[in-house]
């Protein structure tokens, strides 16, 4: 493992999504593009947040990288090789080594099915035939993510758990093949404030033990440092700004980024005496986007006869931190 | 009742009968607010908050166990008043809502502009027209275009939905509104956005806010006062000064402390097991079993001790 450590995992290169619309279910009426032009790598044990409002393309970005969604143009490669070649037996060994930790635990668990059963259930579908076995593993995972004692929950059915223990019960699930990666989506925006600590807690903890490579998914910039090293920007499915976590809140680059970063706020007395300065209107439509950049209609540094002509290509004004804004030609 | 004060909540109770016992949702809130200020009251999932603006606004559900206290909106008790006053000359007149998920709380089948107007014509008895035109004032303090009143809610994007909500709660140009989570489901730019609204209402219309969140800190947007709930109750009344710096109860600092924080570098802390059972809480402290102050006194409930002005339930102030 400890010679794999810099190698890459998963990359995703040029990777466009679109789903095509079509008008009364036949002619073609043009595409949604809910992921344009994706690049990034990810390597073994690595943690990388993606942020981004709703609509952005994230939750598109985070399905084809899980293999539920075709990508139009571009390609994901996991340890090497490229996805979409899988054969079904292939796919279901890559959702062996990838985890998935939805949004909302109160809809992810099957109602009808015993907090044993769901999490038996993805070692059956992998051919563990052995149910001492079977118990052994749903013990120990269960173990690992902190539901002590088990015996209190094994029997029991999801409306029976408090929303924090049935996100380690979600979190149980996706790491009880032992997988490389896990890929969390929004994992604590439906909990409350004093569990939501702790169970990022608990994702980070499980992260460092098992050196998982991690992609966290959220829209909340304040969980992100608790969390992930890096942190990718996205707007309008589009990648903005790639850079390390301490230094996007220090030195954002992207004007939607500064926006991004004004807007959150810390709890503050003072807050309630000023107003935010925020981008006016809305995010774009991606059926179609503005041409150029896709921020530029609400871009306070928008230069004329540039941003909203040419899509600006990605810079690196620092090592390591890189941007698609034409401010940093 | 001081002259300065516009609602003053007291010793509010609602309880709800089901087929395991009561249900104690709301157990014992007080709190005041004064004109255009804005008062936050925090609380986790399950801790009666959403029960509290449904027992203020007097929407009750057919299951009410017990229901009583003080409410004292200005000079008139609204608790002793009879259904039918209250429904034409409080509520939506000098009280309103804007509900929990508010986006999709809108009727699918009107108009916005009619939505909004609607309670114009039903309070104030006015023609329609004119109601539209109050409608149309409203949009624009809420940053609506105005040509969207005739528009559907599926039209709207969920923060121009919200902001309607907030429209029709203001059109009768009542004294308090109360927001129930207004912004728990929107992006942090429109999440912004509304705040930046609701703060300039607060200023330019005569209007008072009852904030109900469990979002500490986007909550510190709006806040002139701090109420925290735990349980049912409201164990800390505050102003929002000291209340962000230093909180008094141990589970407002507990609370304070699980905050992830953009530009601090504080690690937050959680605070371990569960809240009490609203069917039967412990008895004393409701607090106790969490707390990491906790001590012998704590078996027997705590009084509201009054600290230089401001209200805490706790047995640590106690002298």
């Amino acid at each position: 493992m400890e010679e794999k450590q810099r190698e890459v995992l998963l990359s995703v290169k040029d990777l466009h999504v679109w789903f095509e619309l079509r008008r009364f279910g036949f002619s073609h009426a043009g595409y949604v593009k809910a992921v344009d032009g994706v690049t990034f790598d990810l390597h073994y044990s690595d943690s990388i947040a993606i942020v981004g409002e709703s609509g952005c393309g994230k939750s598109t970005l985070m399905r084809t990288i899980l293999g539920l969604n075709k990508p139009i143009k571009g390609n994901i490669t996991f340890e090497g090789k490229d996805i979409s070649s899988y054969s079904a037996e292939a796919l279901r060994w890559y959702r062996s080594q990838v985890g998935y930790v939805q949004q909302d635990p109160f809809g992810a668990l099957a109602p009808f099915m015993t907090i044993q059963r769901i999490l038996e259930e993805p070692l059956i579908i992998h051919g563990i035939k052995d149910s001492v076995e079977r118990e052994r593993r749903v013990r120990k995972v269960m173990d690992e993510v902190k539901l002590h004692p088990p015996d209190d929950f094994l029997q029991k059915y999801p409306h029976m758990l408090s929303g924090g223990q049935l996100q380690r019960v979600v979190i149980a699930r996706a790491i009880i093949l032992e997988p490389k990666m896990i890929v969390a989506d929004e994992p604590v925006s439906m909990l409350d404030a004093s569990v939501r600590v702790e169970i990022l807690k608990l994702l980070r903890g499980l992260q460092e033990k098992y050196r998982l490579a991690v992609i966290y998914i959220t829209h909340d910039l304040s969980t992100v440092r608790y969390f992930s090293e890096r942190v990718f920007v996205m707007y309008a499915g589009n990648v903005v700004e790639k850079s390390d976590v301490n230094r996007l809140v220090k030195v954002p680059l992207h004007p939607y980024t500064v926006a991004l970063l004004d807007a959150t706020s810390d709890p503050d007395a003072n807050n309630a005496r000023k107003f935010r300065e925020l981008p006016p209107g809305e995010p774009p439509s991606l059926v179609k986007p503005p041409p150029g950049c896709r921020f530029h209609p609400r871009c306070p540094k928008m230069i004329e006869d540039l941003c909203n002509v040419e899509f600006p290509p990605e810079f690196q004004p620092e090592p390591g931190h890189l941007t698609n804004c034409w401010l940093y030609k | 009742m001081p002259k300065d004060k516009l609602l003053r909540v007291e010793n509010l109770k609602l309880h709800f009968k089901t087929s395991k016992g009561s249900v104690r949702a709301v157990d014992g809130v007080f709190f005041e607010l004064g004109y255009k200020e804005a008062v936050v009251i925090l609380g986790e999932s399950g801790c009666g908050k959403s029960s509290l603006a449904k027992a203020i606004l007097r929407l009750l559900p057919r299951n009410v166990e017990r229901y009583d206290g003080k409410v004292y909106l200005e000079d008139t008790e609204l608790m002793a008043m009879d259904e039918e006053t209250y429904r034409q000359n409080v509520r939506w007149v000098r009280m309103s809502l804007v509900p929990q998920a508010a986006m999709n709380s809108l009727n699918p089948v009107m108009k916005v502009g009619d939505q909004v107007a609607e309670p114009a014509m039903v309070h104030f008895g006015i023609k329609k027209e004119d109601a539209l035109q109050q409608a149309a004032k409203m949009f624009q303090n809420v940053g609506v275009p105005v040509d969207f009143l005739d528009r559907y809610a599926f039209e709207l994007s969920g923060g121009m939905r919200q902001r309607v909500a907030i429209a029709m709660a203001l059109v009768t140009a009542p004294g308090v509104v109360i927001l129930d989570e207004p912004t728990s489901a929107l992006d942090v730019l429109t999440q912004a956005n509304i705040f930046n609204v609701l703060k300039r209402l607060k200023q330019e219309l005569e209007v008072s806010f009852v904030l109900i969140t469990h979002d500490i800190a986007t909550s510190s947007e709006l806040a002139d006062r701090v109420a925290v709930m735990y349980a049912g109750q409201i164990v800390e009344a505050n102003d929002a000064y000291s209340f962000f710096y230093e909180p008094l109860h141990p589970y407002s600092r507990m609370l304070m402390a699980s905050v992830p924080r953009l530009r601090a570098e504080t690690e937050p802390e959680y605070i371990t097991g569960q809240p009490p059972s609203l069917l039967n809480p412990p008895t004393g402290c409701r607090f106790a079993a969490r707390c990491p102050k906790r001590f012998g006194k704590c078996s027997e409930e705590p009084p509201v001790f009054n600290v230089d002005g401001k209200q805490v339930k706790c047995w640590l102030y106690g002298s």
